[in-house]
């Protein structure tokens, strides 16, 4: 094997505008990376002090998904059935758990004792997932 | 239409979201329009649409999935589950886990162990009993005694 790490995932959003308000504003990621290249707006975030993982917020439509498919992405985005889903830990799940949802932002678990740690789940306002953990240290 | 249809299919995915979160709680149709903002029949039809089964259903199965769940991983008994779940009555638990399950709880109780090491969310999603079947996409276990399932661990 001679990768070394995951740098970006990316994630479909369909306003990038309101997809900052969500990640920075209200989960508290920095932008990384906020670039126009002309033919796509380059919109990557990253958690405080951790910027060598970043996520990509792209905007689905022409031309790299023709208008039907943009449609059927969009479509299948908002009814929460397009993956996407992405995976954070945390020290203190139910303290982000609070301070999360009084900020509005829509859980659809609440947090949770499991065997490897203590998690919950929230939605952008999009549709995507996010699984928040607090993990228990591994014997 | 294509912008009423994605904002159709958020407000039903809130709804559906309300029910994997609050499933324990007294939920009922009303209360799930009203997350939705759409009236109760236009919320019933359009959920179905959306998500292939009635919010009515979509609930049940969801309370029968975390019995399911609570009956493998707890020692709670079955009449305890119940109300966990958000069932009102003993009668209507066993008769709906029944109709969905093919078994009483306390046979599934008997019969079945989960993994413990995946996020709960997808146990949720993937044991969710549904029309379209059980889970098949898993790898064949080479030993099917479910007590030597190592468990998994995430994170």
């Amino acid at each position: 094997m001679t990768m070394n790490a995951i740098s970006r995932s990316q994630i479909y959003v369909l306003d990038q505008d309101e997809a900052l308000d969500f990640y920075v504003g209200k989960l508290g990621m920095e932008v990384n990376t906020d670039a126009d290249l002309g033919f796509m707006r380059w919109l990557t975030v990253n958690l405080p002090g951790d910027p060598e993982r970043e996520i990509l917020l792209e905007k689905p439509g022409p031309p790299a998904l023709d208008p039907a498919t943009a449609e059927q992405v969009r479509e299948l985005l908002t009814k929460g059935a397009l993956g996407g889903h992405l995976f954070m830990t945390t020290d203190d799940a139910h303290k982000t758990y609070a301070e999360l949802t009084a900020k509005g932002v829509e859980a659809y678990d609440e947090p949770t004792e499991r065997p490897y740690g203590i998690d919950f789940g929230i939605r952008d306002p999009f549709g995507n997932k996010i699984r928040i953990g607090q993990m228990f240290t591994q014997a | 239409m294509s912008r009423a249809v994605e904002e159709s299919n958020r407000a039903m995915l809130r709804a559906r979201d309300a029910m994997d979160r609050a499933y324990a709680q007294p939920l009922d149709v009303p209360a799930l329009a009203r997350i939705a903002h759409v009236s109760e029949a236009h919320f019933i039809r359009t959920f179905r649409a959306t998500f292939g089964e009635t919010p009515h259903r979509y609930l049940q199965r969801r309370r029968v999935e975390r019995a399911m769940y609570l009956l493998v991983q707890t020692d709670q008994p079955v009449t305890e589950i119940c109300y966990a779940v958000g069932f009102a009555s003993l009668g209507t638990f066993s008769r709906t886990f029944r109709d969905i399950v093919g078994e009483s709880p306390s046979a599934y109780r008997r019969r079945k162990e989960l993994a413990a090491g995946v996020p709960s969310c997808f146990i949720k999603a993937w044991m969710r009993p549904s029309d379209a079947g059980r889970p098949t996409q898993g790898r064949p276990t080479a030993n099917a005694d479910p007590g030597a399932r190592e468990p998994i661990s995430f994170g």
